[in-house]
């Protein structure tokens, strides 16, 4: 019910300022899965754009920016049309959210045609900002968070590794960025397997990842699914039997790492947000993030949409509050800043994000479980691209 | 080896614990409740949220998870199914999606939508050699707790008076009214069992199968093959069903990882062309 | 039976039919309100365009559940099928969007007559489980060929050409009129088809196949070919949204989307073609409204509303119109 009531007010507080000053409001258009298996990435990037305006105010260069939140259920083609809709009937300025590779790519083809930026701040595929002129992102390229992950596995001894990933484009990019770099340095992927998207025992895998006798078992599922993983590995005790278990942080995901449990102590993962970064500025972010959403963590979705919030009201400040798509996309580029996860730089060839990555290890702090960072390779841009 | 069968079979007795219900409502009254796994899910939120919230032991957690969903299925068939009983599986079907969006969303609300995780005791986390198999406590529980339940339905349907009124009416509804059996309280008790069955396996099976609003729509697919494939008959039908169910998914993800996914399917298509009916059905009479 | 009797009782029933299959004024009211809101909208194309697509879907589930009564769960498989060939094709230099629109018919009409010899058999539910397990197995299989559907990022750089000279654009305004008119031609075959004796054993096989096959009904036959007329319309629609949105991905094959038809179906009625097309309307902008108020929680009011359709009965529309009906008899009252 609140849900309902306060978007209603936000409607009528909306429409009165839409009318009083129609030329001032810049609307930004959401897209984000907010039901099924996805909501809960949907959840936290529209929290942290939200949190974004909270802290910041929503008027830049004036010109007031709104939000319009659309739900696409993670389908494709209702991805599409949104986009399509909120950049005809609603005059967005940009677009933002974009749960998943396919989501992003459906709506990359009307960002191209309207001329309009698509802020991607979920989805991680590497290839999404080659899709379009008009893309940018803020939350990352896989092999950002992969490849450098691997010189930290030979250095501390791991020489052998099965990867484990989710049978979909982020898992190729995750299982290919690892592999390469890691036998490139004298490493050696011993099994690849693929777990399909929907599977609910890892059993086998886990199993069959055993019986390799790897010094450790790389593994790459959506968040979510992780936290299952995590606890199935454990319960098969490959801890034990001296495997160890590393991957992106999305198997510790700082949304559910409390509910986790002590399985996850001592895991080694490699990722470019932790909710336990070390600035104030990230103090004050997560605080508030929490203060704002009953207590809520926020995630690396959750800094991604902060950031993507930053990056729209960056350009329009830039511009002068010029809302044309092409002005505002060309403003993004060469975008730096300090953000929650540390610096960042919006790379003006590919208009990628490049920003530092993190190893980090889970510990218990003050009776909570965090993602200490112990190691940083420093502004990192994606190793996909810079090979072109 | 050894250890893939003996997961397979943790798995297949989860699937039969929390499908059984969905069998033996199918059978007795005809009714598609595709909302089975709401009960499930249910469970698995009420011993989640009593185990981690509230300090109670995980043990407490599951009896209590099974009547609370007990009760659930009791309200619910009283209130909601009782409307549908003869309406045609056309009109089940689309009744229990509304319910299964409902449900979702209000968990959704009051829970939020991301994977929840139910403390369990550090014993069952651990992991022993027996017999040279490797075996993981929580897997051994489960095939306990489950075994436990198969062997106990078994007994109660062929053993009791209470399962031969059962039988009579699952064989021949209407012939079982004449003999004087109260079919509407025997289903309503069927119901309720059935209903806090799946509320124990959601809650069990949290661990394995995790636990957010989605769970209702993600498993429905599993429950209806292995009654499908069980038949309805009996309770021996749906129980070897998950069984081959498990062994056949695990094994198929073990040896043939690339094509894990297809097993499951496949044995389903298969056996459904081979016997219509179920593996342990009978031809439909009514 | 003398040769004269014969004759009054053939046309007693070319009477019979002549009346039961002419069209109703209603019916030619339904049509130009479609033709009128692709003017009065042009801002909604795009959703007009999605519904109009789904609207042939429903269409073609309609054929066989309301017609044949099969309960399919797994009619994406040929959506999907439709939506991969049509997708596909551009990739090798076919761009036209009618010659796409033959090939993903041929192909989906050829998964159709396969799969109609599994899905034909048992009990209602057996049927269900065995399409929905081939629309499942068609979907892991577009996963595993990555190299040719692109696997889960979807199918990238399909182009599609400009449809007898008219580019699509991007307010859909081409898109909406191009699936409106395939619908409507489609409509218009499939209306001839179940006013057909074709059609009409197809009635009595439905309400029983035993009394059919004894007054010398071929009952098989009959299924495997509205079976497979269903799966070719199902095609259709599939091709039509690949095109017009110029995406594919396995999304086309998911279970939602079967279910999501079964739903607009069963909302707009079964058995009267009409119902499919309702259905598909009233469902999508329900969800477009009530998503648009609370994108989070909106399928607790869309499962309310089918809870309460259920309960209230699903025959709502013909109360309506009785109702419609009788308050515009003159002299008629309460």
């Amino acid at each position: 019910m609140r849900n309902r009531f306060g978007l209603l007010g936000a409607a009528m507080l909306g429409l009165g300022v839409a009318s009083a000053s129609a030329q001032e409001v810049a609307r930004v258009g959401v897209i984000l899965p907010m039901t099924g298996p996805f909501a809960s990435t949907g959840k936290q990037v529209v929290a942290g754009m939200r949190l974004y305006l909270a802290q910041h105010g929503d008027v830049v260069a004036g010109r007031r920016i709104e939000l319009l939140l659309k739900d696409d259920g993670g389908v494709p083609d209702v991805t599409k049309r949104l986009a399509q809709e909120l950049v005809i009937n609603d005059h967005v300025v940009a677009l933002g959210g974009f749960g998943l590779t396919p989501l992003a790519l459906a709506a990359s083809s009307v960002a191209t045609q309207a001329k309009v930026p698509e802020i991607v701040m979920a989805a991680a595929t590497s290839s999404i900002t080659e899709a379009s002129p008009y893309i940018s992102r803020t939350s990352q390229a896989l092999p950002q968070t992969v490849a450098p992950f691997t010189d930290w596995c030979i250095a501390n001894g791991i020489r052998s590794v099965v990867t484990i990933v989710t049978d979909y484009g982020p898992g190729y990019d995750a299982e290919k960025w690892f592999k390469e770099p890691f036998e490139k340095q004298g490493g050696k992927v011993v099994a690849a397997l693929r777990v399909p998207v929907a599977n609910p025992d890892f059993a086998p895998f886990l199993q069959r990842a055993a019986d390799a006798k790897p010094d450790a078992i790389f593994i790459f599922v959506p968040a979510g699914v992780g936290a299952v993983v995590m606890k199935q590995f454990a319960e098969r005790g490959l801890d034990k039997a001296g495997v160890r278990l590393i991957g992106t942080g999305d198997v510790v995901d700082d949304d559910l790492l409390n509910n986790m449990g002590d399985v996850t102590l001592g895991m080694i993962t490699s990722q470019h947000y932790s909710a336990a970064h070390d600035s104030d500025l990230n103090r004050r972010f997560v605080a508030d993030f929490g203060k704002a959403n009953e207590g809520m963590r926020p995630n690396f979705m959750g800094v991604s949409g902060y950031d993507g919030m930053a990056l729209i009201a960056r350009a329009i400040a830039r511009t002068g509050g010029d809302t044309d798509g092409t002005k505002l996309i060309e403003a993004m580029k060469g975008q730096s800043w300090e953000s929650p996860r540390g610096p960042v730089l919006i790379d003006p060839a590919t208009r990628e994000i490049v920003q530092n990555d993190y190893i980090r290890r889970t510990e218990r702090r003050d009776g909570q479980l965090w993602n200490i960072e112990f190691a940083t390779i420093p502004m990192v841009r994606d190793p996909a691209k810079a090979g072109k | 080896m050894l250890t893939n069968l003996f997961d397979g079979f943790a798995y297949g007795m989860l699937l039969f614990v929390l499908a059984c219900g969905l069998a033996v409502t199918l059978g007795l009254m005809n009714l598609v409740n595709l909302a089975h796994g709401a009960f499930a899910m249910a469970g698995g939120y009420v011993c989640m949220i009593l185990v981690n919230r509230h300090g109670v032991p995980f043990f407490a957690g599951l009896p209590i998870a099974f009547i609370v969903c007990a009760a659930l299925g009791v309200v619910a068939e009283r209130l909601l199914y009782t409307h549908i009983y003869r309406r045609s599986h056309l009109d089940q079907v689309l009744f229990c999606i509304g319910l299964i969006f409902m449900v979702d969303a209000v968990v959704d609300y009051f829970q939020g939508p991301q994977q929840q995780f139910i403390n369990i005791p550090d014993f069952l986390k651990d992991r022993f050699e027996f017999l040279g198999v490797s075996v993981g406590a929580y897997r051994l529980l489960i095939i306990g707790v489950c075994g436990l339940i198969a062997v106990s339905l078994q007994l109660v349907l062929t053993r009791t008076r209470f399962g031969s009124r059962l039988r009579a009416a699952v064989d021949d509804r209407r012939v079982a009214r004449g003999m004087g059996i109260n079919v509407d309280l025997v289903f309503m008790l069927t119901f309720a069992v059935g209903s806090g069955l799946a509320g124990l396996g959601g809650a069990l099976g949290a661990e394995i199968l995790g636990l957010d609003p989605t769970f209702p729509l993600k498993y429905m697919i599993y429950f209806l093959i292995v009654v499908t494939v069980g038949g309805t008959a009996s309770i021996t039908g749906p129980f070897l069903a998950s069984l081959l169910l498990g062994v056949a998914d695990v094994a198929g993800k073990y040896y043939i990882p690339d094509f894990g996914a297809f097993v499951i399917y496949t044995v389903m298509i298969l056996v459904l062309i081979w016997r219509p009916q179920g593996l342990f059905g009978r031809v439909a009479t009514r | 039976m003398t040769t004269q009797r014969i004759a009054t009782l053939r046309l007693q029933a070319v009477g019979l039919h002549d009346r039961l299959s002419a069209w109703h004024w209603s019916e030619y009211l339904f049509w130009v309100l479609v033709a009128a809101s692709y003017f009065l909208f042009p801002s909604r194309h795009l959703l007009m365009n999605e519904i109009a697509i789904l609207a042939l879907f429903s269409l073609s589930l309609d054929l066989i559940l309301g017609y044949a009564g099969v309960i399919s769960l797994g009619h994406a498989a040929f959506f999907g099928l439709g939506a991969y060939t049509a997708g596909i094709i551009t990739k090798f230099g076919v761009t036209d969007p009618l010659i796409g629109l033959g090939c993903a018919t041929l192909a989906a009409t050829a998964l159709g007559l396969a799969t109609s010899f599994l899905a034909l058999r048992g009990s209602d539910l057996t049927r269900l489980m065995v399409t929905l397990g081939v629309a499942l197995v068609l979907y892991e299989i577009a996963n595993r060929l990555g190299w040719l559907t692109g696997g889960a990022d979807g199918l990238q750089g399909m182009d599609v050409g400009p449809i007898l000279g008219f580019d699509f654009d991007i307010f859909g305004a081409v898109a909406n009129a191009y699936s409106l008119i395939v619908l409507f031609v489609l409509f218009l075959i499939a209306r001839r088809v179940v006013h057909s004796p074709f059609g009409w054993s197809l009635r009595a096989i439905r309400d029983n196949p035993l009394r059919a096959a004894a007054i010398g009904v071929p009952v098989r036959g009959r299924l495997v070919a509205v079976y497979t007329l269903g799966a070719a319309y199902a095609g259709v629609a599939g091709a039509l949204l690949a095109q017009t949105t110029q995406f594919a991905s396995l999304d086309v094959l998911a279970f939602h989307r079967s279910a999501d038809v079964l739903l607009m179906v069963t909302i707009g009625g079964v058995g009267y073609l009409y119902g499919g097309l309702i259905g598909a309307l009233v469902f999508k902008i329900m969800q477009d409204t009530l998503s648009n108020l609370t994108p989070q929680y909106w399928e607790f009011w869309i499962g309310l509303v089918l809870v309460v359709l259920v309960l209230g009965g699903r025959d709502w529309l013909e109360r309506l119109a009785a109702l419609v009906a009788r308050r515009t008899r003159p002299g008629a009252g309460r």
